[in-house]
C-alpha cells in the first residue's frame, strides 16, 4: 500500500480540472486524470488499495462530485485529512469514498508508515498506534450500508415496484 | 437561548420546534437548482429508475457554464438537458439566452426571503443575498431529490461577521470580502453558517450583498446570510414580488454564534486574491506594477449593471493597454439590455473592451477566454485555482470591477485611485 501525501486546502480544481467536468463522463476516464493538477506522477503509480493523506480542508472549491469520483475510480481506498469540505464529503458519502476526518493520524503518517483503517470501530492504526476517528452520522449510515446514495435509492424504488 | 438563522430556518423546514448544532435534518428544498450538469444529474437519475420526477415545479436548470456550445460534446450536453426537460415536463427551464445561474435564480425572483434552495454548485450559497438559505450539493444529491423531493442536511454553527464602520471611497464589497477571506483563511468558516451583519452592511446594495454571499463559499461556509431589511425588500418588489410573496425567517437578537468577528470596513483598501488560493490576498499597492494579458470583468459574483457603470466609469474615454484582452461578460440578459440602454458597452468598446454574452465559460476554464501558459490574468471571479482558467501554467489574480477595469487600461496590476 502506498501513501501520498498533501498539504492543506488541495481543491477540486487541482483534483479534476474544470476543462474536463462536461467532456468527460466515463468513471474510468475521470480516473486517468486524477490529481492531474496536483501530481501528475499520481496516475502513473496508483494502485488499488493506496491511501491518500492530506491536510485541512481537503476538496475545497467547485462542487463537481467527479473529484470524489475520481479518486475512488483510480482505486483509493481511503482519503485521510485533518478536515474536508463539506460539499466533497457529502459527495465521498454518496458515492462510496471511504473520508476519514482524523488530524491526529493526518500528522502522524508518513509516506512510510504501516496503516490500518478499522471501518467498524472508526479507528485508525499508524505504526502500530490505534487512533480514533469520528464516526459517520448514524442518521446517513443508511447511505453507506447501501453503497451510496445512488444504489440506495435504486434499491429502494426497485422494492417500491415489486 | 435564542436561535440563529440557519437554526430557525431548519427547525421550520424540518417540522421541529427546535434543532441545534450537529443534528441532521430531512427537508424539501423549495428548488433544487443545476446548469449544464443537468446531462449529468439526468443520468444519475436514470440509475435511480424512479420513473417519474417526484415535483417538476421543484426542479430549476439555467444552462450557462459553456454557451453557446464549445464542441459537439459540450452541445450533446445542453441537447441530453433539452431531452430532459422535454420528457418530464420542466416548467423552470431557462435555455443560453438567459444568464448565468445564480444571477438568473435571484434576478427572476426565485431565490426570496425564507426560501431553501440546493443547487449542484457551489456558490448557490449567493442566495443568502436577499435572505434565503441556500447550499451547494452534489450530483448524485440533485438526482435524488429530482426523484424523491428531499434532502439530509446538518445543521452547522453560526459566525457572524459584523462589517463595522463605512468603507473608504473606491473600496467595494468585493475587497472587504476578499480582506475577509484572507484574514481567516478558506477554511475560516468551514462547516459553519455566516451571518453577514453591520453598519457597512445596512447600506450595501444587494448586488453587494451578493458578492460576499457568493463568495462565503470561499471560507467554507455551508450558507451565508443577509437579514431582509427595506434594500432587499424593495429589490422584490421592483421584481413584483410584495411581501405576501415570502416569509421571512430572521436570527433572534439573542441568538448563540460560535464565533463573533468584527471587521473595521473603514480599514480596509482596495484588495487582490494573488495565485493559486482565494486567501492568498494582498493590498492591491502590494502587487501594483504586475505585467498582465487578459482582464475578465464578470462572472456570477460580479456581472451586476452596478459592476459594469462601475468598470465602465474607469473605463470612459481611456484605451485597454496593447496586448491586453479584456472581456466582459455581463450576468444575464437582463443586466446586457440594461448595459446597452445605458450605453456601457461603447463605453468598453471605444476603449478596447470585447462585450461578450452571458456565461460562465473561462471561469471555470471551459471556453471563451482560456489562458496560453505562463500568462496573467485579472479577473472579478471567485476562484484563482491552478488550472482554474483552463491553463495550469498560467497565473489569476482576484479583485473588484474597478481594479480590473484600472489594470486593463494600465497593463498592469493597478488601482483605479492610481490611474487618475
Amino acid at each position: 500500500m502506498r501513501i501520498f501525501k498533501y498539504g492543506d486546502d488541495v481543491n477540486t480544481d487541482v483534483i479534476f480540472p474544470g476543462k474536463y467536468t462536461y467532456t468527460i463522463s466515463d468513471p474510468e476516464e475521470m480516473a486517468q486524470h486524477a490529481l492531474e493538477d496536483l501530481d501528475p506522477e499520481f496516475v502513473k503509480i496508483v494502485e488499488p488499495g493506496d491511501i491518500i493523506v492530506a491536510g485541512k480542508n481537503f476538496g475545497c472549491g467547485s462542487s463537481r462530485e467527479q473529484a470524489a469520483t475520481c479518486i475512488k475510480y483510480s482505486g483509493v481506498a481511503a482519503v485521510i485529512a485533518k478536515s474536508f469540505s463539506r460539499i466533497f464529503f457529502r459527495n465521498c458519502i454518496n458515492s462510496g469514498l471511504l473520508a476519514v476526518e482524523c488530524p491526529a493520524a493526518a500528522d502522524r503518517i508518513t509516506k512510510e508508515s504501516s496503516v490500518t483503517i478499522d471501518r467498524e470501530r472508526n479507528r485508525i492504526q499508524v505504526d502500530g498506534e490505534w487512533i480514533d476517528f469520528p464516526p459517520i452520522p448514524e442518521a446517513v449510515r443508511y447511505i453507506i450500508d447501501g453503497g451510496g446514495l445512488i444504489p440506495y435509492l435504486r434499491k429502494k424504488f426497485s422494492e417500491k415496484k415489486s | 437561548m435564542g436561535k440563529t438563522f440557519v437554526e430557525k430556518i431548519l427547525a421550520k423546514r424540518a417540522g421541529k420546534s427546535a434543532v441545534v448544532p450537529g443534528e441532521i435534518v430531512v427537508v424539501k428544498p423549495d428548488y433544487v437548482m443545476s446548469h449544464d450538469n443537468s446531462a449529468a444529474i439526468y443520468g444519475k437519475f436514470k440509475q435511480i429508475g424512479a420513473g417519474r420526477v417526484f415535483e417538476p415545479e421543484q426542479v430549476l436548470i439555467i444552462l450557462d457554464h459553456c454557451v453557446p456550445a464549445a464542441s459537439e460534446k459540450y452541445a450533446k450536453n445542453h441537447q441530453e438537458v433539452r431531452d430532459f426537460v422535454e420528457k418530464f415536463d420542466i416548467p423552470n427551464f431557462f435555455d443560453i439566452n438567459t444568464g448565468v445561474c445564480h444571477q438568473v435564480v435571484i434576478e427572476k425572483g426565485f431565490a426570496r426571503p425564507g426560501r431553501l434552495i440546493v443547487g449542484s454548485d457551489s456558490h448557490t450559497v449567493s442566495y443568502g443575498a436577499v435572505g434565503a438559505f441556500s447550499a451547494g450539493i452534489g450530483r448524485s444529491e440533485a438526482a435524488a431529490i429530482w426523484a424523491t423531493g428531499e434532502i439530509w442536511l446538518k445543521v452547522p454553527s453560526t459566525l457572524k461577521v459584523v462589517l463595522d464602520g463605512m468603507p473608504r471611497p473606491g473600496v467595494t464589497a468585493k475587497d472587504m470580502m476578499l480582506y475577509l477571506i484572507g484574514e481567516i483563511g478558506a477554511d475560516g468558516a468551514l462547516y459553519k453558517a455566516v451571518e453577514f451583519t453591520g453598519k457597512a452592511v445596512s447600506r450595501m446594495t444587494v448586488a453587494d450583498r451578493i458578492v460576499f454571499a457568493n463568495m462565503t463559499v470561499e471560507m467554507g461556509g455551508k450558507n451565508g446570510y443577509f437579514s431582509p431589511d427595506e434594500t432587499t425588500f424593495e429589490y422584490l418588489r421592483a421584481r413584483g414580488i410584495d411581501e405576501s410573496g415570502f416569509e421571512a425567517v430572521f436570527p433572534d437578537s439573542d441568538a448563540n454564534y460560535e464565533q463573533v468577528l468584527i471587521i473595521d470596513a473603514a480599514s480596509v483598501e482596495p484588495q487582490v486574491a494573488k495565485p493559486h488560493t482565494v486567501d492568498n490576498v494582498a493590498p492591491v499597492s502590494e502587487v501594483a506594477g504586475t505585467k498582465i494579458h487578459q482582464a475578465l470583468i464578470g462572472t456570477c459574483t460580479n456581472g451586476r449593471i452596478e459592476d459594469l457603470r462601475a468598470a465602465a466609469a474607469v473605463l470612459k474615454g481611456k484605451k485597454v493597454a496593447k496586448n491586453v484582452r479584456l472581456l466582459v461578460f455581463p450576468a444575464s440578459m437582463e443586466i446586457y439590455m440594461q448595459a446597452m440602454k445605458e450605453g456601457l458597452f461603447e463605453t468598453i468598446i471605444e476603449a478596447g473592451g470585447i462585450v461578450m454574452n452571458p456565461g460562465c465559460g473561462p471561469c471555470l476554464g471551459a471556453h471563451e477566454g482560456i489562458l496560453a501558459p505562463g500568462e496573467v490574468c485579472i479577473s472579478t471571479a471567485n476562484r484563482n485555482f491552478k488550472g482554474r482558467m483552463g491553463c495550469k501554467t498560467a497565473s489569476v489574480y482576484l479583485a473588484s470591477p474597478e481594479t480590473v477595469a484600472a489594470s486593463a487600461i494600465a497593463g498592469e496590476i493597478c488601482a483605479a485611485e492610481a490611474l487618475k
